[in-house]
């Protein structure tokens, strides 16, 4: 379905409803014959997108020769209108009589029982910074504007000519990392993968169209890095293309013959050097594709602090969205090139196909379900859940939030958010937490710092820290939750009521969250608990949260040392304060519910 | 070495002490461990192995599950990110639901990290049991529901990777809905002229 954007998506693994806009194509793609009478009559010409603007397109045009479907479609945005007084001259040519003015928007529903998200990228803009003059100098181009003057099927019909005055020029340069690399705000921190290997590819090109042509590529680094990649990078120094090692300061043009005259500081050499010449290509990097929140928000999907969507695991699981079902291919992940992009694809297939072969999934056995009696239908549950599993509650019809099993992950962050305790957990209950705390604190809870895990980061950092044999000192007696989000405000006060002189919450870095974002979640009640704890009178920092990743058993290790220093800092009074304020402070709370459950009888 | 103790409200829980090798009893008094555990309400019996993961030690605690029939089980031993599930399997297979297994662990986050204090990490070991336990007397059994899951796919994007994805899922006999934004399928490769590495045409 082209022409097609997915509109809505509810559901789950194995049973997703999704809702798929059909634009208008205003012509019949089935009886269309692409015999380009259409085209050749309307009065319209616009930019083409597809040749980089450099030639004009009709309003009623096919992208290129090779469109899949070969069809014609109307662009009604610079179409004169299906007034036949003003136009109208396509519809009297078509022989088929497969135009249609009045064509709809049609939405179409199906049902798919996985979902493979291949949104691909976007390329850097360099017009917003006007990089190396790109904006206000002729024959500086893209290279995505390269592409298509190299192309026999381009506006140049593969002759290599530059803006300015159409002749061929003798000599080029690349500037790589145009909009990548980039710590000043200009562009991408991140490397973008594959402009190494693309102007490498177009030097050849030109070496070949040109023999004798002068390339020169200016670069940071020069990143050959795949198979066969190192071969074609010696193929291009062979063929005489220069490499200079240092990205130019400064363009300007010279006014006479429109050449590029750059200036730029040979960081091999450490000598300032000048080069002019005729044309100029700026590598430019690859970007998140600026139009993906749609989707993004669909499926539940998160994204890495590039923009790129997040896999579940970067490892393990890395053609897997969190959400189940849900796969991602392509450089809608990350910058690729087309093997990359290729293998990528077959390995979000073959996972998705390992579900529509078996016909079946069993799911997470750790989900939350609702107690209808205790809920008051504030719907905090439903605004919390990542996975949009809880379907909110409804205060006039009294209807609590129901909560789909399949597309609950387990993260509890809608149990410890519930005030009225109306949402279980199953295997993390509050009775289960409760009664481990409990039981650690039930010896000489003084000397014991309280630690909650989350099972995927800190838990495994903790495990990382042993394997590394980390010695650390026995202070801490630790809980394991799926998540940190699970980690309830009263699970906290509870174990400081006990005598904790020390509680620490840790969990995933943001990015890292095994829940999409359950982890935000944590730090709001942080922030909530620490407030209390400051208006009670108890120290916050006898409270501490800590991010710390699978990896990270040396961070485990020094916060463990770190803390232990806390829990002897915290004196017997302040303890015996805690605990009596604490005590307080649970019947306070206690009651209070028991005065709403009794209003609500 | 099995050991019954008391019972009370039916819970009758089987705690299994691992010295994994030297691995935890190098640093651990495994013993003292097992003899405290056998002080905690609603412990039915509590066995030493030196590798409670091995076949051995997998049989004795489905022996033991059935002779002192237990309703709980917890394994003080590694991580659970290795043998929570190869435990989960065992006692299933002796009948318990899965989750009335629970794992406690002495290794990673105790024996290994606490080497030169032995008393401590011998005093840490034990009140994680008594926290292992005091969570199993709340353990209920789970069940893993089971979903169907419609035969067809929707691949999002009608680029190479799109174009790829759903291919290879149609040639697996599956149907497959490619959804394009633009005009056309081809994406960005599309534009292209030719590729790297093989310089070959990109359309």
């Amino acid at each position: 379905m082209t022409n097609s954007e997915v509109e809505s998506v509810s559901g789950f693994v194995g049973n997703f409803n999704v809702t798929i806009r059909k634009k208008a194509r205003y012509v019949d793609p089935d009886e269309c014959t692409a015999c380009a009478e259409c085209a050749n009559i309307c009065p319209v010409a616009v930019p083409d997108e597809y040749q980089q603007g450099f030639s004009s397109r009709k309003a009623i045009y096919m992208p290129f020769p090779q469109a899949v479907p070969s069809a014609y479609i109307l662009d009604m945005e610079n179409c004169l209108g299906n007034n036949p007084i003003a136009c109208g001259k396509c519809a009297d040519v078509c022989e088929k009589k497969c135009i249609n003015y009045d064509d709809q928007d049609e939405l179409i529903n199906i049902e798919a029982g996985v979902i493979i998200v291949a949104t691909g990228m976007d390329v850097y803009d360099p017009t917003e910074y006007d990089e190396y003059g790109y904006t206000r100098f002729d024959n500086v181009i893209t290279s995505m504007e390269f592409e298509r003057l190299i192309c026999a099927g381009g506006p140049t019909e593969g002759h290599f000519i530059r803006p300015s005055d159409r002749k061929i020029p003798k000599s080029i340069g690349f500037i790589q990392c145009v909009g990548s690399r980039s710590r000043n705000g200009r562009g991408n921190p991140y490397c973008s993968n594959i402009c190494c290997m693309n102007t490498v590819k177009d030097t050849l090109l030109l070496c070949d169209h040109y023999p004798g042509v002068e390339a020169r590529v200016f670069y940071m680094d020069m990143r050959a890095f795949g198979k066969g990649f190192e071969d074609l990078y010696m193929r291009s120094r062979e063929e005489g293309v220069k490499y200079v090692r240092g990205i130019p300061g400064d363009v300007s043009e010279n006014d006479e013959n429109k050449n590029l005259v750059l200036t730029v500081e040979n960081t091999t050499t450490g000598r300032r050097e000048i080069h002019e010449l005729e044309m100029l290509v700026l590598s430019q990097g690859v970007i998140p594709r600026q139009d993906g929140d749609q989707i993004k928000r669909l499926l539940t999907l998160s994204t890495t602090s590039d923009g790129f969507i997040m896999e579940s695991h970067p490892k393990l699981k890395p053609v897997d969205a969190p959400t189940k079902g849900v796969y991602i291919a392509g450089c809608v992940e990350s910058p690729k090139d087309v093997k990359d992009s290729v293998t990528q694809a077959s390995a979000a297939a073959a996972r998705a196909s390992i579900l529509l072969n078996a016909g079946k999934t069993r799911v997470e056995a750790i989900t939350s379900h609702v107690e209808t009696d205790k809920c008051n239908y504030c719907g905090i549950c439903a605004d919390v859940c990542p996975y949009n599993a809880i379907l909110a509650p409804d205060r006039k019809a009294k209807r609590a939030p129901t909560i789909i099993q399949a597309a609950c992950a387990g993260c509890g962050a809608c149990a410890a958010e519930c005030a009225q305790d109306a949402i279980i957990m199953r295997h993390f209950r509050d009775e289960q937490i409760m009664a481990q705390i409990e039981a650690i604190l039930e010896v000489e809870p003084h000397k014991h710092l309280l630690t909650f895990a989350c099972n995927w980061c800190s838990y495994a950092g903790g495990d990382n820290a042993g394997t590394a044999r980390l010695q650390y000192p026995t202070t801490s007696r630790l809980i394991r939750t799926m998540c940190s989000g699970r980690v309830d405000e009263k699970f906290v006060l509870h174990a400081f009521r006990l005598g904790a002189p020390m509680v620490l919450v840790s969990g995933c870095h943001f990015a890292d969250c095994h829940y999409i974002n359950a982890v935000h979640w944590t730090q709001k009640r942080m922030d909530r608990l620490w407030n209390k704890l400051d208006k009670l009178k108890i120290r916050p920092d006898r409270l501490r949260l800590e991010w710390i990743s699978a990896a990270e058993g040396q961070k485990f290790a020094k916060v463990m040392r770190e803390l232990e220093n806390s829990v002897r800092s915290v004196t017997m009074e302040e303890m015996e304060y805690t605990m009596k304020i604490m005590a307080e402070e649970e019947n306070r709370i206690l009651e209070k519910k028991l005065k709403a459950a009794a209003k609500k009888v | 070495m099995a050991n019954v103790a008391k019972d009370s409200d039916g819970l009758r829980i089987g705690v299994f002490v691992c010295e994994c090798g030297l691995n935890i009893a190098g640093t651990i008094d495994c013993n003292a461990v097992s003899e405290y555990a056998r002080t905690l309400d609603d412990v039915a019996a509590v066995i030493q192995n030196k590798y409670t993961c091995a076949d051995p030690g997998q049989n004795e605690i489905k022996k033991a599950i059935t002779e002192h029939n237990l309703n709980r089980v917890v394994v003080a031993s590694c991580t659970p990110k290795i043998h929570e599930p190869t435990f989960r399997e065992c006692v299933a297979d002796a009948g318990l639901n899965p989750y009335l297994f629970e794992m406690v662990n002495i290794r990673e986050q105790c024996s290994w990290v606490h080497q030169s204090e032995k008393e401590k990490a011998t005093e840490k070991a034990k009140d994680l049991v008594r926290s292992g336990v005091a969570r199993a007397r709340f353990l209920e059994p789970q069940t893993e529901l089971e979903v169907p899951i419609t035969k067809t796919a929707l691949v999002i994007g009608g680029g190479v990777s799109g174009i790829q994805a759903a291919l290879d899922l149609a040639d697996g006999g599956h149907q497959v809905y490619l959804v394009e934004k633009e005009p056309t399928i081809g994406g960005i490769m599309a534009a292209l002229d030719k590729t790297y590495p093989t310089m070959d045409c990109s359309i």
